[in-house]
Formats: C-alpha cells, sequence, structure tokens
C-alpha cells in the first residue's frame, strides 16, 4: 500500500482514471461559434416555452382552472409548482443518465422535441368551457412534460458547449447558454407584449394568448434542423471510444461518497445561492411591482424587459473574466453583493413607485361609484368606486373598490375588493429600470461562471447526471420556491389590520434570499477550491 | 483552515436542525393548516414545503455537515490507494 496526497478535485477525478488517459481536443473558434449557436437558440426557446405558461398563467387560470372549480384549481396550483419543483430534478436524473449513457448530443434532441411538442398542445387544449374537467387534467400533464424536457435540457447543453471549450476560455464560451434563461424569458414577455399590441384586448383574452404557444413549434422545428448537424461532444466519444461509458451514471454520482459530496457542496455552495438570487432578480422583483408597488402590468413589463436586455451582456462578461480570476471568485463576489444590497434596492423600489412623497393635483381627482346587478348570483348587487388621482411630477393613481351587497348574507360578511394601479412617470420609470438592472447584475455575476464551474467539477462518464441534478434543485426547489415564500413572509409581516404590524413589512420576504445566499456564501468560501478548470479524465 | 472546515461541520448541522424546525413550524404547518380548511394553493405549498423543501434541507446540511466532521472537504488527505492501480 502507498498513501498518496491530492487535493480535493483530483480526488473526485482520480476515482474515474482510466489506466489510459482519454486523449480529447478543444473544437476550433468557427466551429465552437455554431456549437454555441445552435446550443443556445435551442435552450433559448426551451425557456421560452417554460416561461410562456407562467408568463401568460392568469388568463391560462381562467381558460383552463376556473376557481369556481376546487379540483381545477388545485390541479392549477399543481400546474404552478409541481413542473418547476418536483419534475425538473426528475427530468435531470432521466435525461442526465441518458447523456451520459447515449450521449449528449441525443439527449438534448429529445428534451427540444418534448418540450416544443408539449408548449405546442398547451396552445391547442379546447378550453374548460369546450370539455369540462379534461381541460385542465391535459394541460396540467402537458406542464409536467415541459418541466421533464427543461430538467434534462440545461444539463445537456453546458455540458456540450463545455467539452468543445479549451480550459482557459470555457467560462466564456458557455456563458452564451448562460444568457439562454434570460433571454427565454425576455422573448416570452416581448411576444406576449407584441401580440396584445396587435389585436383587441377580448380577442387576446379569447383566442389571442394561444399564439405565443404556437409560434413555439416553429421555432423549435428551426433549432431542430440547426442542432440535427451536430456532432457529439468530444468528450463523450473519446470516453464512449476508450469503452469507459457508466452502466449506471445515477449510482455512481450519488451512490458513491467520493462523487456524491461535489453534488452536494454544488447545491449548497453554488446552485442555491445562484438560484435563488436569479429568480429574486426576475421573478420576485416584477412580483413586488405588481402586487406591492401597485405598478401598472405593462410597465412592470417594460422595465423587465429593458433591464434584462441591458443586462444579457454582462453574463459574457463575468463568464469571460471567470477564465481569469476564476469562478469562485466571480460568484461569491455576486452573492455577497446580493446578500448586501437586496434590502436598501427595494427598499428604494417601494418609496419610488409610492405616492406618499408627490404632490397632488386637487382638481384632477375623480371618484365615480357605479352599481349593477350580479348575474352570477341573483338578488346580489356590485358597487365599483373609482378613484383617479394625478400629481404634479406626471404620476397617476388609480384605484378601484369593489363591494358586493348581498342580502342573504350579513352585512359584516359583505367582500370589499381594492385594486389600485399606478402609473409612473418617466424618471420613476427609469430608477427602477436601474434598480431591477443592479439585481440583473448580482445574477449575472453568479450564473454566467456557473456552468463551467459545474462542469469542471465532476468526471465526463457522469457529468450530465452529476451536474443536472444540483443545478435543478438549486434552481428549481429553493430558487422556484422564493417567490411564494417570499410572498408568504411579505403577507404575515403586513397583517390583517388596516396598519401594518411591521412598518417594512414590503421587505420582510427577502429574509429567505438573504439568509440562503449568505448561507451559500460561507459554504462556497470554506469549500470551493476553483483552481483546477480541467475537464478531462486525463 | 482545515480545522475550521471540520468544525464548521456542526454549524452545518445545527443549522439544517433549525432550518427544517423553522419550516416545519413557520411555513409547512400553517400552510397545511390553511390547506385542509380548504384553500387548495395553501395545501399544495405546505405539502411542498413539508414533504420536499424541508427534507432536502435538512438531508443536504446534516449530511454535508457529517462530511465536513469527516474531514471530507479538507484541503489535502492522505487517500489509501491499492499498489495496483498505480
Amino acid at each position: 500500500m502507498t498513501y498518496v496526497v491530492s487535493c480535493l478535485k483530483t480526488e473526485n477525478r482520480s476515482n474515474y482514471l482510466t489506466a489510459n488517459s482519454i486523449p480529447m481536443s478543444a473544437a476550433t473558434p468557427s466551429s465552437l461559434r455554431s456549437v454555441i449557436a445552435a446550443s443556445s437558440a435551442g435552450t433559448m426557446i426551451e425557456w421560452y416555452d417554460f416561461y410562456i405558461f407562467g408568463s401568460l398563467a392568469p388568463i391560462i387560470a381562467t381558460q383552463f382552472f376556473p376557481q369556481t372549480d376546487p379540483t381545477a384549481a388545485l390541479l392549477s396550483t399543481l400546474a404552478t409548482f409541481a413542473a418547476g419543483f418536483v419534475v425538473r430534478p426528475f427530468g435531470a436524473l432521466f435525461f442526465g443518465r441518458l447523456g451520459d449513457m447515449v450521449g449528449r448530443k441525443y439527449t438534448f434532441m429529445m428534451t427540444l422535441l418534448l418540450m416544443g411538442g408539449a408548449t405546442f398542445l398547451i396552445g391547442c387544449v379546447p378550453s374548460y368551457v369546450q370539455i369540462g374537467f379534461w381541460a385542465p387534467v391535459i394541460v396540467l400533464l402537458l406542464r409536467l412534460l415541459q418541466g421533464l424536457a427543461l430538467g434534462g435540457e440545461y444539463g445537456g447543453a453546458a455540458t456540450y458547449v463545455a467539452e468543445h471549450s479549451s480550459n482557459d476560455r470555457r467560462g466564456f464560451w458557455t456563458s452564451w447558454i448562460q444568457t439562454t434563461a434570460t433571454l427565454g424569458l425576455f422573448l416570452s414577455l416581448l411576444v406576449i407584449m407584441v401580440t396584445k399590441l396587435s389585436m383587441e384586448e377580448a380577442a387576446f383574452q379569447h383566442w389571442g394568448w394561444r399564439i405565443p404557444f404556437w409560434l413555439s413549434i416553429l421555432m423549435i422545428g428551426i433549432s431542430y434542423l440547426i442542432r440535427r448537424n451536430m456532432s457529439e461532444s468530444p468528450s463523450f466519444t473519446a470516453v464512449k471510444s476508450a469503452g469507459k461509458i457508466s452502466k449506471n451514471p445515477i449510482k455512481e454520482s450519488f451512490g458513491n461518497k467520493l462523487n456524491f459530496k461535489y453534488v452536494l457542496l454544488a447545491l449548497l455552495g453554488a446552485t442555491m445561492g445562484q438560484g435563488v438570487i436569479w429568480y429574486t432578480g426576475h421573478y420576485y422583483a416584477m412580483h413586488f411591482l405588481k402586487n406591492d408597488c401597485h405598478i401598472h402590468g405593462l410597465t412592470v413589463e417594460k422595465i423587465m424587459t429593458l433591464a434584462f436586455v441591458a443586462g444579457t451582456p454582462f453574463f459574457v462578461l463575468f463568464g469571460w473574466l471567470s477564465d481569469r480570476w476564476g469562478r469562485k471568485n466571480i460568484m461569491l463576489a455576486g452573492m455577497a453583493l446580493a446578500a448586501c444590497s437586496y434590502f436598501p434596492i427595494y427598499k428604494a423600489m417601494y418609496h419610488t413607485a409610492g405616492t406618499g412623497h408627490r404632490t397632488e393635483v386637487d382638481e384632477k381627482y375623480t371618484s365615480t361609484t357605479t352599481r349593477t346587478a350580479d348575474e352570477t348570483v341573483a338578488g346580489d348587487t356590485l358597487i365599483a368606486t373609482a378613484i383617479h388621482r394625478e400629481f404634479t411630477d406626471g404620476t397617476a393613481y388609480d384605484e378601484i373598490t369593489t363591494s358586493r351587497i348581498s342580502p342573504a348574507k350579513a352585512r359584516s360578511a359583505q367582500s370589499s375588493v381594492v385594486k389600485a394601479t399606478i402609473h409612473l412617470n418617466l424618471p420613476d420609470f427609469w430608477i427602477l429600470v436601474a434598480l431591477v438592472f443592479i439585481q440583473v447584475l448580482f445574477v449575472t455575476m453568479v450564473y454566467g461562471p456557473i456552468a463551467a464551474f459545474l462542469v469542471e467539477l465532476f468526471p465526463a462518464r457522469i457529468r450530465y447526471t452529476s451536474m443536472s441534478l444540483p443545478y435543478h434543485v438549486g434552481n428549481g426547489v429553493f430558487g422556484g420556491l422564493m417567490p411564494a415564500v417570499a410572498a408568504y413572509l411579505t403577507v404575515n409581516a403586513k397583517g390583517s389590520g388596516d396598519v401594518p404590524a411591521n412598518p417594512d413589512w414590503f421587505v420582510q420576504g427577502l429574509w429567505y434570499p438573504v439568509i440562503i445566499v449568505s448561507v451559500c456564501f460561507l459554504i462556497g468560501l470554506l469549500y470551493i477550491d476553483g483552481s483546477d478548470n480541467r475537464i478531462d479524465d486525463e | 483552515m482545515n480545522t475550521i472546515k471540520k468544525l464548521a461541520g456542526i454549524l452545518w448541522i445545527a443549522l439544517g436542525l433549525y432550518a427544517g424546525y423553522f419550516s416545519l413550524t413557520s411555513l409547512g404547518y400553517p400552510k397545511l393548516q390553511s390547506g385542509l380548511a380548504g384553500n387548495a394553493s395553501d395545501l399544495v405549498f405546505g405539502l411542498i414545503v413539508t414533504l420536499i423543501l424541508t427534507p432536502l434541507i435538512v438531508g443536504a446540511l446534516l449530511t454535508f455537515g457529517y462530511y465536513c466532521l469527516s474531514g471530507e472537504y479538507n484541503d489535502t488527505r492522505v487517500l489509501v490507494q491499492p499498489e495496483e492501480s498505480k
């Protein structure tokens, strides 16, 4: 017996060392560019497909999941949560295993077709009014297929590009894949906006919302044709020709402590914080502007798309910088900045959107009340009071209070709903764009280098499986739950009384991302080595 | 540094236990209660927190803490490799 001293990463790789090292070579810059273009286009379309459902959730709810049917309402929540939280990690396992056994290329071709088919079909499903209970069931199943496909896609695309890249440029090349999640969300918002603007609101609500889903099949078709001519990754080809294909990638990845401890490290020291920062900068910022700041929906979509467009090049910048300064340093800097800045940023967003510091133009104040008989409940009357206020800086405020008077109920049981909408002036609009942009910048710092980081952590024969699971658990579970947990903490802090229980109730939801990101930062700082960026099993 | 890495294992284990307690008592249980009272959205959310998020956080942090305490993440460590693998 001989004693060997080795660093942790070498230990992980040495566990899979072959007797003769497997020769691999990076692609030429021109072929690499086509590899990246083909991979990124497909991945962006998959993200588009996945986010279009979330972006159109209110309309989908009315079409397929009427709240009057409790089972349909339950299926609606399942469709929202299950695809993101439960199915994505299963997709990572299923397609990861396939990718390590059959090949990267064929696997992410499959995920592309699965995602495109499911998305197109969602746009074809007849509504609840037309086919009843089957409508929400079919949509739920298609949504689950979307989650499954997404779970397999990202790991494949990231691994495929990384395995074509040289060690000293891997951060830069894989960062193009990292832009696709934000671009996919941006594209979904853009397509919805254009579709909305091209028709009457009633037509959009009736059938126009299906167009973004139908468009998917066209995009997927083009992406499929481009990807079809791509060759298999050099690492996988080398592993295959050396006869070193894993017979059971799941067991090797998670049943072997030498590899499993790196899966845990990837989750707790990187993807957990990265996922939470991504969802805070994208979805929670959008939710906060709409629901807590009461900014008009279309304005919020404009704010988000501008911030995404401005922020996207920084994925590539930080990916490139990670080749020089190290993945760990860039990602940890992003986490530290995010954890320290979220509270001041969200307080600034809330105060920028508020009306407390503005001077009202008294003569512009209007208030109108209308009474109508409720067609759905005989004898009930609906009272709507609309208030319009304008301010000297150009900001406008609309408030609609809807009350129901029901002779069958006691007075105290009568319900009242208040819907406030703020129409921002231009300077405040740009301040909010800047504040969201800063959050997108944090996203780019942690997300830009992460594909290269994950790929470099695991050996080629089980790479697809090993990196996909921590990525999708970190993003799907820790990140995906972020808006819901934060909204819950905010509502709790606000309380049910007229005066909020906590004066800073609107930022209490941020404790979730701040704590998760801080823990992730500490674990990353202490345990991630990050000095070895080789990926070949040599 | 290795001593800090090992001792921090106690912190991760303690954090895992506290996170599990907090997650169940402050998020999962109230949501399940509200869900069982008829709110479908809360029921699903409560089930996800109780059956997925909490076991995941607790399991990951406890295992990670245990590995840290065992010195699995130390910078350099002595491996015993069979002679024939050289």
